[in-house]
């Protein structure tokens, strides 16, 4: 757990991190259609679960530190699902 | 021979303890020992009691007769305000975490403190910091929305110190997390050699499951606090319906962090109550694996069921009808417990000691809130019961039943560990009895006022409905009567009780391995655990 | 002068305080995501309920400030990363370095921040009696830059306490308290200073690049 990162891995991350950020913000110049917002929330997550990974060294983690780390998005996920419950049906079904 | 053992007979030195490990102010203000801290929470929460308490007489004072005679309507809005935020975030969720878990914790590990002591004073200030600010709003002129503080009244119209009480919750709030944290850390990690997860005690389960919920809905809170002040500076929010804003998204916030908060309520409650059933049924806990996962189960199931609170707001009845049926769900793991405390007391070596009357008072009251819960849960019959006294019954049932009964219960069982000495068993049975009855006497009436139709959070009432709240105040008195006896008798046993061995109740358990009160450091020797937990002789 | 701090007694070895260290800085980053997760579900809500008002919200905030605050950000996130791994091979000028660097970037991130804060001073969209805007959905449009105000200055917020953090590291380095055997608190900062430039990686998209 305390063994460094390769210099080389790290650079290698950030770019991958830059070119996605070019990516993300190019597709707001193409045509807006129903998958504008998922790709730019597909990208951010990809570029989250590059900086746990490498950044934060989730890749070298346990599985114990693994699950506390996806704890926190999974209970924020119950928050908004239950909620959207309600907004998603107050019209009559 | 005059020998130097006539004139001045050499007296044994006493026994280093963390009580006198350290005399001054500042060796109990600055310290890092797990066991004081503990006592700082108890006397800062015993405060808060104390106050939110008062509020309460006031309240039943008030309510004697149907007439507005006492106090002025503001005046009354202010108490029931002040009732719930001190005794829910000042009161019940500190109480057993902060004190018995404190206390207790790191010694049923067979540790010698928390994983991060530091982190562990500075919750207590912070506890303190927030209450101060709470303390504050109250005697400036205090704060009328209900301690649910719900929008756009506490957003927008009501004229108290809203923002100010809503920061000493938000401050108080941090202490919480922090604990939950440590405790989280420490029962991963300081576990002694041997003591695998399900060689644990079910007080220790009950701890982290309790933990599991305060680390994860109170942000939630934080940020709802902040979003109702951001408001009321601003003038503008996303609660606001100028603005497009929803209200109703305040409760949602709110709820998804104040439902879970009732389990951090009463699952410790519950983890004492197996450790004393056990005790003094000298058995082992029966169903010991299930009723550790029902913890988890409650904790996480916790969590799916806030909109019950939300039926008639003008929530979706789509979703009402989700929230019933996860409501009904939540319901099954405590209810196995109860079954199973039951089946240990059964053909178990009973001994009717203080901190069993307080369990079996909390496992009969416990059920009946519980129940009325389930009750309530039902969408038809909580669009009649809602904002009604059933719902202040059914919530008093399970916290003042259930939960301040399992504390105080927690607080006799472990008292000789805590304080190295006996109080006088017969005056704590009859205050366990006094209190019992007290708390029957004023909520049951409650539950039939409720079905009537009277409505809470209001200092007047039908004239039809004296009799049922003429009875509800004289319990009130004579349940006072039942909190104020453990408080004198309790401090004199500290300073005059019998002095007791390291295991005076003969349990299982890390703790009483040491002595009592235990030394600064816990154990001479951290010990290695090989047997069961509850690992009783059998009976006869 | 001192290395690294003795173990306190209630640990029993250096691994396990490491490993405490570890779980407890996650724990506190699970509260983080559910701290900042309840102004995610506030925006998920409007943002269901007016996705016009969003769209035209979004064109008001300055594109090119956001995208170059995110490759700011995620450029100090690699300053960062090069400490940690600096405090492991006990290099220590490498460490000043980069820590120097990360706090500079955060420093850069929060002065374009302000800058655009001030711009929407002068464009009279501050929300509260003084916004002023024509056009649809302009009591939306006042919901979706108040969640923007609340969701970057909850962010900013978490920066400040970040280039504190920072601020004490250099400290503590200077201190030749930092070590191989003693790089706890390079680590748990920079697991928080990752953790709040994840949150900025969703904060640009949800607000700046709203298109449809």
């Amino acid at each position: 757990m305390n063994a460094e990162t390769k210099l080389s891995t790290l650079i290698a991350v950030y770019l991958a991190l830059i070119i996605l950020l070019v990516l993300t913000a190019l597709a707001t110049a193409l045509p807006p259609g129903p998958w504008s917002t998922p790709l730019a929330l597909l990208i951010a997550v990809a570029k989250m679960a590059i900086i746990f990974a490498y950044f934060m060294r989730l890749r070298w983690e346990g599985g114990l530190v693994r699950l506390f780390a996806s704890a926190g998005f999974f209970w924020l996920a119950i928050a908004g699902v239950l909620t959207l419950a309600d907004y998603l049906t107050r019209h009559e079904l | 021979m005059i020998t130097e053992e006539i004139i001045a007979p050499r007296v044994p030195a006493p026994a280093p303890t963390y009580l006198n490990a350290g005399h001054t102010l500042r060796s109990w203000l600055c310290t890092l020992d797990h066991k004081r801290i503990g006592l700082l929470y108890l006397f800062t929460i015993t405060f808060f009691f104390v106050i939110a308490a008062v509020a309460a007489a006031l309240m039943r004072w008030e309510l004697l007769t149907p007439q507005p005679d006492l106090v002025t309507p503001d005046f009354y809005n202010r108490m029931f305000t002040l009732h719930g935020v001190l005794m829910v975030w000042f009161f019940l969720i500190p109480s057993i975490p902060t004190v018995l878990g404190n206390f207790i914790l790191p010694l049923m590990l067979g540790a010698r403190d928390v994983a991060f002591p530091r982190l562990n004073l500075a919750s207590w200030y912070i506890f303190v910091a927030g209450g101060l600010m709470a303390l504050y709003a109250i005697v400036a002129g205090g704060v009328d929305t209900g301690w649910t503080f719900y929008t756009p009244y506490s957003s927008t119209y009501s004229n108290g110190y809203v923002m100010m009480m809503a920061a000493g919750v938000f401050v108080a709030g941090f202490s919480s997390i922090f604990t939950g944290l440590n405790f989280i850390v420490t029962i991963h990690q300081l576990r002694a050699p041997g003591l695998t997860w399900f060689r644990l005690p079910l007080f220790v389960w009950s701890l982290y499951a309790t933990s599991l919920i305060l680390v994860l809905a109170t942000p939630v809170l934080a940020i709802t606090l902040l979003l109702i002040g951001l408001e009321r500076l601003c003038g503008v929010g996303v609660f606001d319906p100028k603005l497009g804003g929803d209200p109703l998204l305040f409760q949602h916030l709110f709820w998804f962090y104040s439902h879970p908060a009732v389990y951090i309520m009463i699952l410790p409650g519950m983890g004492v109550v197996s450790e004393t059933i056990a005790c003094f049924s000298r058995k082992r806990v029966f169903g010991y694996h299930v009723v550790a996962i029902a913890s988890l189960a409650i904790a996480a199931l916790g969590f799916l069921v806030w909109g019950h609170h939300m039926f008639v707001s003008s929530q979706s009845v789509y979703a009402g009808v989700v929230f019933s049926l996860l409501s009904f769900l939540v319901s099954v793991p405590s209810a196995i417990k109860v079954f199973n405390w039951t089946a240990t007391l059964h053909r178990g070596s009973i001994s009717f000691d203080t901190p069993l009357l307080y369990a079996l008072g909390f496992i009969g009251l416990f059920t009946i809130g519980g129940l009325t819960g389930v009750f309530l849960a039902t969408l038809p019959v909580d669009v009649r019961m809602h904002d009604t006294y059933f719902v202040i019954a059914h919530f008093h049932y399970v916290m003042v039943g259930g939960m301040v009964m399992g504390y105080l219960g927690g607080i006799h069982y472990w008292w000789p560990k805590i304080s190295g000495r006996l109080y006088h068993e017969w005056t704590a049975r009859v205050s366990a009895l006094i209190v019992f009855i007290g708390f029957n006497l004023t909520f049951f009436p409650q539950f039939i006022l409720g079905y009537l139709g009277m409505p809470r959070r209001v200092h007047m009432y039908a004239p039809e409905f004296q009799t049922l709240n003429v009875l509800s105040s004289a319990g009130a008195s004579i349940l006072g009567i039942g909190y104020i006896l453990p408080l004198v008798y309790l401090t004199w046993s500290f300073f005059h009780g019998p002095k007791v061995s390291s295991n005076p109740w003969d349990a299982t358990g890390l703790e009483w391995q040491t002595d009592s009160p235990p030394p600064e450091h816990n154990f001479a020797q951290i010990p290695v655990v090989t047997a069961e937990p509850y690992n009783y002789p059998p009976l006869a | 002068m001192s290395r690294a701090p003795s173990l306190p007694s209630h640990f029993s070895t250096v691994e396990q305080r490491s490993v405490a260290n570890h779980l407890g800085l996650w724990t506190f980053l699970a509260t983080e995501i559910l701290f900042f997760g309840g102004l995610f579900v506030c925006y998920t809500v409007y943002r269901i309920a007016y996705p016009a008002a969003f769209v035209a919200g979004s064109h008001h905030l300055n594109f090119w400030i956001g995208t170059i605050n995110t490759g700011v950000l995620l450029t100090s996130s690699l300053f960062m990363a090069l400490a940690d791994r600096a405090v492991k091979r006990d290099r220590r000028t490498a460490l000043r370095w980069c820590l120097l660097a990360t706090w500079l970037l955060g420093a850069v991130f929060l002065g374009l921040k302000f800058y655009e804060y001030g711009e929407k001073y002068h464009e009279h969209l501050i929300p509260g009696p003084n916004f002023q805007l024509n056009g649809p959905w302009k009591p939306q449009i006042e919901l979706f830059i108040f969640l923007y105000f609340t969701m970057t200055g909850l962010h900013a917020v978490h920066m400040i306490g970040g280039l504190t953090a920072l601020a004490w590291l250099l400290w503590q380095n200077h201190r030749g308290r930092l070590s191989p055997e003693h790089p706890a608190p390079v680590e748990m900062v920079g697991l928080y200073w990752h953790f709040v430039d994840c949150v900025w990686v969703f904060l640009y998209p949800l607000l700046y690049l709203i298109i449809r």
